[in-house]
Protein backbone atom coordinates (compact mmCIF):
# COMPACT_ATOMS: atom_id res chain seq x y z
CA UNK A 1 0.00 0.00 0.00
CA UNK A 2 1.61 3.40 -1.26
CA UNK A 3 1.38 6.54 -0.25
CA UNK A 4 -0.82 7.13 -3.07
CA UNK A 5 -3.14 4.70 -1.77
CA UNK A 6 -3.22 5.85 1.79
CA UNK A 7 -4.08 9.38 0.84
CA UNK A 8 -7.13 8.49 -1.52
CA UNK A 9 -8.81 6.49 1.19
CA UNK A 10 -8.22 8.89 3.96
CA UNK A 11 -10.01 11.21 1.51
CA UNK A 12 -12.71 8.55 0.18
CA UNK A 13 -13.44 7.67 3.78
CA UNK A 14 -13.81 11.33 4.76
CA UNK A 15 -16.08 11.86 1.78
CA UNK A 16 -18.31 8.78 2.48
CA UNK A 17 -18.75 10.07 5.73
CA UNK A 18 -19.81 13.09 5.52
CA UNK A 19 -22.11 12.05 2.72
CA UNK A 20 -23.40 9.75 4.96
CA UNK A 21 -24.08 12.52 7.76
CA UNK A 22 -25.72 14.90 4.77
CA UNK A 23 -28.14 11.95 4.43
CA UNK A 24 -29.13 11.10 7.35
CA UNK A 25 -29.17 14.19 9.59
CA UNK A 26 -32.44 15.57 10.58
CA UNK A 27 -30.54 18.76 11.07
CA UNK A 28 -30.67 20.68 7.79
CA UNK A 29 -27.55 22.90 9.44
CA UNK A 30 -25.43 19.34 10.18
CA UNK A 31 -26.16 18.11 6.67
CA UNK A 32 -25.08 21.38 5.13
CA UNK A 33 -21.70 20.31 7.40
CA UNK A 34 -21.26 17.31 5.88
CA UNK A 35 -22.22 18.68 2.74
CA UNK A 36 -19.08 21.27 3.33
CA UNK A 37 -16.83 18.14 4.21
CA UNK A 38 -18.08 15.51 1.13
CA UNK A 39 -16.99 19.19 -1.44
CA UNK A 40 -13.44 19.11 0.54
CA UNK A 41 -13.09 14.98 -0.15
CA UNK A 42 -13.52 15.32 -3.18
CA UNK A 43 -11.12 18.41 -3.95
CA UNK A 44 -8.62 16.50 -2.62
CA UNK A 45 -9.18 13.35 -4.64
CA UNK A 46 -9.02 15.46 -7.81
CA UNK A 47 -5.64 17.20 -6.42
CA UNK A 48 -4.35 13.17 -6.02
CA UNK A 49 -5.35 13.35 -9.75
CA UNK A 50 -3.26 16.40 -10.56
CA UNK A 51 -6.42 18.05 -11.39
CA UNK A 52 -5.43 21.18 -9.17
CA UNK A 53 -7.38 23.93 -11.10
CA UNK A 54 -10.50 21.42 -11.00
CA UNK A 55 -9.98 20.78 -7.30
CA UNK A 56 -9.74 24.54 -6.91
CA UNK A 57 -12.65 25.78 -9.42
CA UNK A 58 -14.66 22.25 -7.20
CA UNK A 59 -14.10 24.22 -3.73
CA UNK A 60 -15.04 27.72 -4.92
CA UNK A 61 -17.88 26.80 -7.12
CA UNK A 62 -19.43 24.38 -4.33
CA UNK A 63 -18.22 25.63 -1.44
CA UNK A 64 -17.82 29.68 -1.98
CA UNK A 65 -20.73 29.67 -3.89
CA UNK A 66 -23.64 27.09 -4.01
CA UNK A 67 -23.14 25.87 0.08
CA UNK A 68 -23.13 29.51 1.47
CA UNK A 69 -26.19 30.32 -0.93
CA UNK A 70 -27.66 26.69 0.81
CA UNK A 71 -26.87 28.16 4.28
CA UNK A 72 -28.64 31.82 3.71
CA UNK A 73 -31.54 30.07 2.44
CA UNK A 74 -32.06 28.01 5.49
CA UNK A 75 -30.78 31.01 7.76
CA UNK A 76 -33.58 33.34 5.79
CA UNK A 77 -36.20 30.29 6.09
CA UNK A 78 -38.59 30.44 9.85
CA UNK A 79 -38.12 28.28 12.87
CA UNK A 80 -34.36 27.58 11.70
CA UNK A 81 -33.33 26.18 15.16
CA UNK A 82 -36.14 24.00 15.08
CA UNK A 83 -36.37 22.73 11.43
CA UNK A 84 -36.37 18.62 11.07
CA UNK A 85 -36.05 17.09 8.21
CA UNK A 86 -38.86 14.53 7.27
CA UNK A 87 -36.03 11.73 7.02
CA UNK A 88 -38.73 8.85 7.55
CA UNK A 89 -39.81 5.60 5.35
CA UNK A 90 -41.99 7.04 2.62
CA UNK A 91 -43.25 4.84 -0.44
CA UNK A 92 -40.65 1.67 0.10
CA UNK A 93 -41.77 0.27 -3.57
CA UNK A 94 -40.91 2.75 -5.84
CA UNK A 95 -38.05 3.70 -4.04
CA UNK A 96 -36.60 0.45 -4.57
CA UNK A 97 -37.36 0.65 -8.08
CA UNK A 98 -36.02 3.64 -8.66
CA UNK A 99 -32.70 2.96 -6.49
CA UNK A 100 -32.02 -0.88 -7.86
CA UNK A 101 -32.61 1.04 -11.74
CA UNK A 102 -29.90 3.65 -10.71
CA UNK A 103 -27.53 1.06 -8.87
CA UNK A 104 -27.45 -1.30 -12.11
CA UNK A 105 -26.68 1.52 -14.38
CA UNK A 106 -24.13 2.97 -12.83
CA UNK A 107 -22.69 -0.25 -11.75
CA UNK A 108 -22.52 -1.58 -15.53
CA UNK A 109 -20.61 1.54 -15.99
CA UNK A 110 -18.10 0.73 -13.36
CA UNK A 111 -17.30 -2.35 -14.60
CA UNK A 112 -17.44 -1.38 -17.86
CA UNK A 113 -14.59 1.61 -18.03
CA UNK A 114 -11.57 0.67 -18.32
CA UNK A 115 -10.34 2.73 -15.80
CA UNK A 116 -6.66 3.88 -15.48
CA UNK A 117 -5.67 5.98 -12.12
CA UNK A 118 -2.12 6.55 -12.26
CA UNK A 119 -0.66 8.22 -9.41
CA UNK A 120 0.40 11.56 -10.38
CA UNK A 121 3.71 12.15 -11.11
CA UNK A 122 4.35 15.94 -11.70
CA UNK A 123 2.00 18.87 -11.78
CA UNK A 124 1.68 20.43 -14.70
CA UNK A 125 -0.57 23.65 -15.18
CA UNK A 126 -3.84 22.13 -16.63
CA UNK A 127 -5.36 25.85 -16.51
CA UNK A 128 -4.11 26.57 -20.06
CA UNK A 129 -5.03 23.62 -21.47
CA UNK A 130 -8.51 23.64 -20.60
CA UNK A 131 -8.73 27.47 -21.19
CA UNK A 132 -7.87 26.49 -25.19
CA UNK A 133 -9.82 23.97 -25.46
CA UNK A 134 -12.95 25.85 -23.87
CA UNK A 135 -12.26 28.56 -26.45
CA UNK A 136 -12.04 25.79 -29.72
CA UNK A 137 -13.25 22.39 -29.17
CA UNK A 138 -15.66 22.79 -26.79
CA UNK A 139 -16.85 26.32 -28.17
CA UNK A 140 -20.69 25.47 -29.01
CA UNK A 141 -21.51 23.75 -25.31
CA UNK A 142 -19.50 27.05 -23.68
CA UNK A 143 -21.47 29.38 -25.29
CA UNK A 144 -24.51 26.81 -24.53
CA UNK A 145 -23.99 27.09 -20.92
CA UNK A 146 -23.25 30.45 -20.51
CA UNK A 147 -26.65 31.58 -22.21
CA UNK A 148 -28.59 28.64 -19.88
CA UNK A 149 -26.79 30.80 -17.10
CA UNK A 150 -27.63 34.18 -18.17
CA UNK A 151 -31.36 32.86 -18.77
CA UNK A 152 -31.65 31.61 -15.51
CA UNK A 153 -30.19 35.32 -13.98
CA UNK A 154 -32.59 36.79 -15.67
CA UNK A 155 -35.55 34.41 -14.75
CA UNK A 156 -34.35 35.00 -11.21
CA UNK A 157 -34.33 38.39 -11.15
CA UNK A 158 -37.38 38.30 -13.04
CA UNK A 159 -39.30 36.07 -10.10
CA UNK A 160 -37.66 37.86 -7.15
CA UNK A 161 -38.43 41.64 -8.44
CA UNK A 162 -41.79 43.23 -7.08
CA UNK A 163 -42.82 45.75 -9.27
CA UNK A 164 -43.76 48.35 -7.61
CA UNK A 165 -46.84 50.28 -8.48
CA UNK B 1 10.16 23.66 -1.37
CA UNK B 2 9.18 20.44 -3.04
CA UNK B 3 12.20 20.46 -4.89
CA UNK B 4 14.20 20.93 -1.40
CA UNK B 5 12.38 18.17 0.33
CA UNK B 6 12.77 15.35 -2.91
CA UNK B 7 16.57 16.39 -2.68
CA UNK B 8 16.86 16.35 1.00
CA UNK B 9 14.91 12.55 1.41
CA UNK B 10 17.12 11.45 -1.81
CA UNK B 11 20.27 12.27 0.00
CA UNK B 12 19.48 10.45 3.28
CA UNK B 13 18.14 6.79 3.61
CA UNK B 14 17.31 7.08 7.44
CA UNK B 15 13.66 7.85 6.69
CA UNK B 16 11.39 6.73 3.85
CA UNK B 17 10.78 9.85 1.31
CA UNK B 18 6.68 10.20 2.23
CA UNK B 19 7.44 10.02 5.93
CA UNK B 20 10.13 13.21 5.52
CA UNK B 21 7.70 14.50 3.06
CA UNK B 22 4.90 14.41 5.98
CA UNK B 23 7.90 15.73 8.62
CA UNK B 24 8.59 19.08 6.24
CA UNK B 25 5.12 19.77 5.66
CA UNK B 26 3.64 19.30 9.35
CA UNK B 27 6.57 21.84 10.56
CA UNK B 28 6.45 24.15 7.92
CA UNK B 29 2.56 24.15 9.03
CA UNK B 30 3.52 24.95 12.70
CA UNK B 31 5.36 27.92 11.16
CA UNK B 32 2.77 29.32 9.56
CA UNK B 33 0.57 29.24 12.62
CA UNK B 34 2.92 30.68 14.52
CA UNK B 35 3.91 33.28 12.33
CA UNK B 36 0.26 33.96 11.81
CA UNK B 37 -0.07 34.39 15.74
CA UNK B 38 2.76 36.31 16.24
CA UNK B 39 1.58 38.29 13.91
CA UNK B 40 -1.26 39.07 15.49
CA UNK B 41 0.29 40.01 18.29
CA UNK B 42 1.79 43.03 16.04
CA UNK B 43 -1.19 43.64 14.14
CA UNK B 44 -3.36 44.09 17.60
CA UNK B 45 -0.33 46.55 19.00
CA UNK B 46 -0.45 48.18 15.70
CA UNK B 47 -3.94 48.52 16.12
CA UNK B 48 -4.08 50.27 19.80
CA UNK B 49 -1.07 52.28 19.21
CA UNK B 50 -2.04 53.43 15.27
CA UNK B 51 -5.62 54.60 15.97
CA UNK B 52 -4.20 55.85 19.65
CA UNK B 53 -2.10 58.38 17.92
CA UNK B 54 -4.66 59.34 15.16
CA UNK B 55 -7.19 60.64 17.90
CA UNK B 56 -4.28 62.30 19.65
CA UNK B 57 -3.81 59.51 22.32
CA UNK B 58 -0.91 57.57 23.57
CA UNK B 59 -2.39 53.93 23.68
CA UNK B 60 -1.31 51.43 26.16
CA UNK B 61 2.16 52.35 27.79
CA UNK B 62 3.15 50.86 30.64
CA UNK B 63 3.14 46.73 30.32
CA UNK B 64 6.36 45.69 29.01
CA UNK B 65 8.42 49.27 29.79
CA UNK B 66 8.91 50.96 25.85
CA UNK B 67 5.75 51.90 24.84
CA UNK B 68 3.92 49.27 26.24
CA UNK B 69 5.16 46.84 23.83
CA UNK B 70 3.69 43.83 26.17
CA UNK B 71 0.41 44.68 26.17
CA UNK B 72 -1.00 42.60 23.55
CA UNK B 73 1.28 39.51 25.32
CA UNK B 74 -0.19 40.05 28.24
CA UNK B 75 -3.91 40.10 26.70
CA UNK B 76 -3.44 36.85 24.96
CA UNK B 77 -2.54 35.26 28.09
CA UNK B 78 -5.63 36.43 29.72
CA UNK B 79 -7.39 35.17 27.07
CA UNK B 80 -6.14 31.66 27.18
CA UNK B 81 -7.21 31.88 30.92
CA UNK B 82 -10.49 32.89 30.65
CA UNK B 83 -13.42 30.89 31.00
CA UNK B 84 -14.96 29.82 28.09
CA UNK B 85 -18.75 30.55 28.06
CA UNK B 86 -21.10 28.50 25.83
CA UNK B 87 -25.12 29.41 25.83
CA UNK B 88 -27.45 26.95 26.85
CA UNK B 89 -29.57 26.85 23.93
CA UNK B 90 -25.85 27.04 21.51
CA UNK B 91 -25.66 24.40 18.86
CA UNK B 92 -22.51 22.77 21.19
CA UNK B 93 -20.55 20.98 18.48
CA UNK B 94 -20.78 23.83 15.48
CA UNK B 95 -20.27 26.53 18.24
CA UNK B 96 -16.88 24.86 18.93
CA UNK B 97 -16.34 24.46 15.24
CA UNK B 98 -16.77 27.66 13.75
CA UNK B 99 -13.71 29.40 14.88
CA UNK B 100 -11.57 26.38 14.07
CA UNK B 101 -12.88 26.44 10.28
CA UNK B 102 -12.41 29.97 10.28
CA UNK B 103 -8.75 29.72 11.57
CA UNK B 104 -8.03 26.50 9.80
CA UNK B 105 -9.07 28.25 5.98
CA UNK B 106 -6.87 31.32 6.75
CA UNK B 107 -4.10 29.04 7.46
CA UNK B 108 -4.66 26.84 4.37
CA UNK B 109 -4.19 30.15 2.71
CA UNK B 110 -1.25 30.83 3.91
CA UNK B 111 0.28 27.55 2.29
CA UNK B 112 0.77 29.29 -1.12
CA UNK B 113 2.20 32.81 -0.31
CA UNK B 114 5.59 33.34 -1.23
CA UNK B 115 7.75 35.08 1.16
CA UNK B 116 11.30 35.18 -0.74
CA UNK B 117 12.74 33.74 -4.01
CA UNK B 118 11.50 29.93 -3.71
CA UNK B 119 10.55 30.34 -0.05
CA UNK B 120 6.77 29.10 -0.43
CA UNK B 121 5.43 26.20 1.19
CA UNK B 122 3.29 25.22 -2.00
CA UNK B 123 4.63 26.40 -5.53
CA UNK B 124 0.49 25.40 -6.37
CA UNK B 125 0.43 26.24 -10.28
CA UNK B 126 -3.20 27.90 -9.43
CA UNK B 127 -2.05 29.70 -6.53
CA UNK B 128 -4.14 32.60 -6.98
CA UNK B 129 -6.94 31.01 -7.46
CA UNK B 130 -6.80 28.95 -4.77
CA UNK B 131 -6.67 31.88 -2.40
CA UNK B 132 -9.55 32.86 -3.26
CA UNK B 133 -11.55 29.38 -3.32
CA UNK B 134 -10.06 28.23 0.48
CA UNK B 135 -11.13 31.98 1.90
CA UNK B 136 -14.92 30.50 1.03
CA UNK B 137 -13.92 28.40 3.80
CA UNK B 138 -14.44 31.43 6.02
CA UNK B 139 -17.90 32.07 5.27
CA UNK B 140 -18.66 29.03 5.74
CA UNK B 141 -17.48 29.41 9.77
CA UNK B 142 -18.70 32.96 10.00
CA UNK B 143 -21.72 31.65 9.11
CA UNK B 144 -21.57 28.55 11.22
CA UNK B 145 -20.41 30.38 14.29
CA UNK B 146 -23.47 33.01 13.94
CA UNK B 147 -25.85 29.89 13.94
CA UNK B 148 -24.49 27.64 16.26
CA UNK B 149 -24.57 30.91 18.90
CA UNK B 150 -28.56 30.91 18.73
CA UNK B 151 -28.21 34.33 19.45
CA UNK B 152 -30.13 36.97 16.70
CA UNK B 153 -27.33 39.58 16.92
CA UNK B 154 -24.63 36.55 15.84
CA UNK B 155 -27.14 35.33 12.84
CA UNK B 156 -27.75 38.73 11.87
CA UNK B 157 -24.13 39.20 11.67
CA UNK B 158 -23.09 35.70 9.78
CA UNK B 159 -26.27 36.95 7.25
CA UNK B 160 -24.49 40.39 6.97
CA UNK B 161 -21.10 38.73 6.63
CA UNK B 162 -21.75 35.61 3.85
CA UNK B 163 -23.53 38.72 1.97
CA UNK B 164 -21.16 40.85 1.98
CA UNK B 165 -17.83 38.31 1.37
CA UNK B 166 -19.79 36.81 -1.29
CA UNK B 167 -20.37 39.82 -3.27
CA UNK B 168 -17.27 41.37 -2.43
CA UNK B 169 -15.67 37.86 -3.98
CA UNK B 170 -16.95 39.01 -7.48
CA UNK B 171 -15.05 42.33 -7.98
CA UNK B 172 -11.85 41.17 -5.90
CA UNK B 173 -11.78 37.62 -8.12
CA UNK B 174 -12.04 40.33 -11.47
CA UNK B 175 -9.03 42.30 -10.06
CA UNK B 176 -6.96 39.46 -9.51
CA UNK B 177 -6.99 38.42 -13.35
CA UNK B 178 -5.86 41.55 -14.26
CA UNK B 179 -1.99 40.22 -13.32
CA UNK B 180 -2.85 36.74 -13.79
CA UNK B 181 -4.10 37.90 -17.69
CA UNK B 182 -0.84 40.00 -18.10
CA UNK B 183 1.38 37.10 -16.86
CA UNK B 184 -0.07 34.27 -17.80
CA UNK B 185 0.14 31.83 -14.80
CA UNK B 186 -1.74 32.11 -11.57
CA UNK B 187 1.41 31.04 -9.67
CA UNK B 188 2.22 33.73 -7.38
CA UNK B 189 5.72 32.79 -7.69
CA UNK B 190 5.93 33.37 -11.68
CA UNK B 191 3.81 36.53 -10.69
CA UNK B 192 6.61 37.50 -8.61
CA UNK B 193 9.34 36.90 -10.70
CA UNK B 194 7.58 38.23 -13.58
CA UNK B 195 7.66 41.85 -11.54
CA UNK B 196 11.64 41.26 -10.11
CA UNK B 197 13.73 44.54 -10.99
CA UNK B 198 12.80 47.60 -9.44
CA UNK B 199 10.11 49.47 -8.64
CA UNK B 200 9.00 50.51 -12.18
CA UNK B 201 8.30 46.78 -13.02
CA UNK B 202 5.58 46.58 -11.22
CA UNK B 203 2.35 45.80 -12.40
CA UNK B 204 0.24 48.64 -10.48
CA UNK B 205 2.27 50.72 -13.16
CA UNK B 206 1.75 48.42 -16.42
CA UNK B 207 -1.15 49.45 -18.54
CA UNK B 208 -2.22 52.98 -16.96
CA UNK B 209 -4.52 53.51 -15.25
CA UNK B 210 -6.52 50.02 -15.87
CA UNK B 211 -3.96 48.11 -13.05
CA UNK B 212 -4.21 50.95 -10.80
CA UNK B 213 -7.20 50.92 -11.50
CA UNK B 214 -6.91 47.16 -10.19
CA UNK B 215 -4.95 47.59 -7.48
CA UNK B 216 -7.71 50.28 -5.96
CA UNK B 217 -10.65 47.67 -6.68
CA UNK B 218 -8.82 44.65 -5.21
CA UNK B 219 -7.59 46.65 -1.96
CA UNK B 220 -11.40 47.83 -1.24
CA UNK B 221 -12.66 44.36 -1.81
CA UNK B 222 -10.15 42.99 0.14
CA UNK B 223 -11.10 45.54 3.07
CA UNK B 224 -14.33 44.29 2.85
CA UNK B 225 -13.79 40.23 2.78
CA UNK B 226 -11.86 40.47 5.94
CA UNK B 227 -14.68 42.29 7.68
CA UNK B 228 -12.57 45.83 8.44
CA UNK B 229 -13.90 49.20 8.55
CA UNK B 230 -15.65 50.48 6.59
CA UNK B 231 -17.01 47.27 5.86
CA UNK B 232 -17.48 46.04 8.88
CA UNK B 233 -21.21 45.99 9.57
CA UNK B 234 -20.96 42.01 9.84
CA UNK B 235 -19.40 42.83 13.55
CA UNK B 236 -21.02 46.73 13.87
CA UNK B 237 -20.91 47.05 17.91
CA UNK B 238 -23.08 49.98 18.12
CA UNK B 239 -26.29 47.92 16.04
CA UNK B 240 -25.82 44.27 17.04
CA UNK B 241 -23.42 44.04 20.12
CA UNK B 242 -20.30 42.11 18.19
CA UNK B 243 -22.11 40.70 15.21
CA UNK B 244 -21.02 36.50 14.88
CA UNK B 245 -18.89 36.25 17.79
CA UNK B 246 -21.43 38.11 20.25
CA UNK B 247 -21.88 34.57 22.09
CA UNK B 248 -18.02 33.77 21.98
CA UNK B 249 -15.55 34.51 25.12
CA UNK B 250 -11.93 33.19 26.12
CA UNK B 251 -10.34 31.05 23.60
CA UNK B 252 -12.24 30.64 21.09
CA UNK B 253 -12.90 34.83 20.68
CA UNK B 254 -8.91 35.07 20.61
CA UNK B 255 -9.28 32.41 17.29
CA UNK B 256 -11.69 34.69 15.36
CA UNK B 257 -9.46 37.41 16.28
CA UNK B 258 -6.34 35.64 15.33
CA UNK B 259 -7.89 34.47 12.25
CA UNK B 260 -9.03 38.18 11.59
CA UNK B 261 -5.74 40.01 12.01
CA UNK B 262 -3.96 37.14 10.08
CA UNK B 263 -6.35 37.50 7.24
CA UNK B 264 -5.80 41.18 6.94
CA UNK B 265 -2.26 40.41 6.60
CA UNK B 266 -3.20 37.93 4.34
CA UNK B 267 -4.77 39.91 2.18
CA UNK B 268 -1.72 42.31 2.14
CA UNK B 269 0.76 40.12 1.22
CA UNK B 270 -1.52 38.95 -1.58
CA UNK B 271 -1.91 42.44 -2.67
CA UNK B 272 1.43 43.02 -2.88
CA UNK B 273 2.20 39.74 -4.44
CA UNK B 274 -0.17 40.42 -7.11
CA UNK B 275 0.35 44.11 -7.62
CA UNK B 276 3.59 45.79 -5.75
CA UNK B 277 6.31 43.14 -6.49
CA UNK B 278 5.69 40.87 -3.70
CA UNK B 279 9.44 39.95 -2.50
CA UNK B 280 11.56 41.96 -4.94
CA UNK B 281 13.24 45.25 -3.45
CA UNK B 282 11.99 48.39 -5.29
CA UNK B 283 15.72 49.25 -6.23
CA UNK B 284 16.34 46.16 -8.95
CA UNK B 285 18.76 43.98 -7.58
CA UNK B 286 20.08 46.17 -4.71
CA UNK B 287 19.18 44.96 -1.19
CA UNK B 288 17.50 41.89 -2.95
CA UNK B 289 19.67 39.32 -1.20
CA UNK B 290 20.01 36.92 1.28
CA UNK B 291 16.83 37.50 3.74
CA UNK B 292 15.92 40.92 2.37
CA UNK B 293 12.99 39.31 0.22
CA UNK B 294 11.85 37.98 3.63
CA UNK B 295 11.96 41.91 4.71
CA UNK B 296 10.56 43.52 1.55
CA UNK B 297 7.35 41.58 1.55
CA UNK B 298 6.30 41.71 5.38
CA UNK B 299 7.20 45.91 5.04
CA UNK B 300 4.53 46.09 2.11
CA UNK B 301 2.21 43.79 3.57
CA UNK B 302 2.26 46.02 6.75
CA UNK B 303 2.62 49.25 4.81
CA UNK B 304 -0.99 47.72 3.42
CA UNK B 305 -2.39 46.67 6.78
CA UNK B 306 -1.42 50.42 7.97
CA UNK B 307 -3.96 51.77 5.11
CA UNK B 308 -6.14 49.08 6.26
CA UNK B 309 -6.31 50.65 9.83
CA UNK B 310 -5.61 54.20 9.06
CA UNK B 311 -9.31 53.81 7.11
CA UNK B 312 -10.76 51.98 10.18
CA UNK B 313 -10.12 55.30 12.28
CA UNK B 314 -11.13 57.62 9.95
CA UNK B 315 -14.47 56.86 8.23
CA UNK B 316 -17.66 56.25 9.49
CA UNK B 317 -19.07 52.74 9.00
CA UNK B 318 -21.15 52.42 5.46
CA UNK B 319 -25.06 51.51 5.49
CA UNK B 320 -25.25 48.11 4.44
CA UNK B 321 -27.69 49.39 0.61
CA UNK B 322 -24.43 51.94 0.51
CA UNK B 323 -22.06 48.52 1.19
CA UNK B 324 -24.34 46.89 -1.94
CA UNK B 325 -24.19 49.84 -3.65
CA UNK B 326 -20.68 50.53 -3.38
CA UNK B 327 -20.13 46.36 -4.51
CA UNK B 328 -22.45 46.21 -7.54
CA UNK B 329 -22.58 49.86 -9.12
CA UNK B 330 -18.91 50.90 -8.21
CA UNK B 331 -16.47 48.15 -7.91
CA UNK B 332 -18.06 45.55 -10.51
CA UNK B 333 -18.39 47.79 -13.80
CA UNK B 334 -14.94 49.37 -13.01
CA UNK B 335 -13.30 45.87 -12.54
CA UNK B 336 -14.50 44.62 -15.70
CA UNK B 337 -13.43 48.28 -17.86
CA UNK B 338 -10.00 47.27 -15.94
CA UNK B 339 -10.09 43.68 -17.18
CA UNK B 340 -11.64 44.66 -20.79
CA UNK B 341 -9.05 47.78 -20.98
CA UNK B 342 -5.86 45.38 -20.07
CA UNK B 343 -7.12 43.02 -22.57
CA UNK B 344 -7.56 45.79 -25.10
CA UNK B 345 -3.91 47.07 -24.22
CA UNK B 346 -2.62 43.44 -24.27
CA UNK B 347 -3.89 43.02 -27.77
CA UNK B 348 -2.83 46.19 -29.82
Amino acid sequence: MSIFDIVFYAFAALTVVSAAILVFSRNVIYSAVGLLFTFFGVAGIYVLLAADFLAVVQILVYVGGILILLLFGVMLSQRVTSSELGAGTLRMLPALIVLSGVLAILLRMVYKTSWSSLPASDFNPTSAKIGTLLMTDFLIPFEIVSILLLAALIGAAFIARKERS
Amino acid sequence: MQEFIRNFASSQSILPAPVIYILFMTVSALVLASLAAILALIGVYLERKISAHMQNRLGPMYVGGWHGWAQTIADAVKLLLKEDIVPKAADKLLHLMAPFIVFAATLAAFAVLPFGRNLVVSDLNVGALYVVAISSFVVVGIILAGWASNNKWSLLGAMRSAAQIVSFEVPATLAILVPIMIVGSMNLGEIVNYQVGGIHKWLIWKFFPFNLMAFLIYFVASLAEVNRAPFDIPEAESEIVAGFHTEYSGMKWAIFFLAEYANMFLVGVIGATLFLGGWSSPFGSFLNSGPLPVLWIFLKAFGLIFVHIWLRWTLPRVRVDQLMYTCWKVLLPFAFVSLVGVGIYMVL
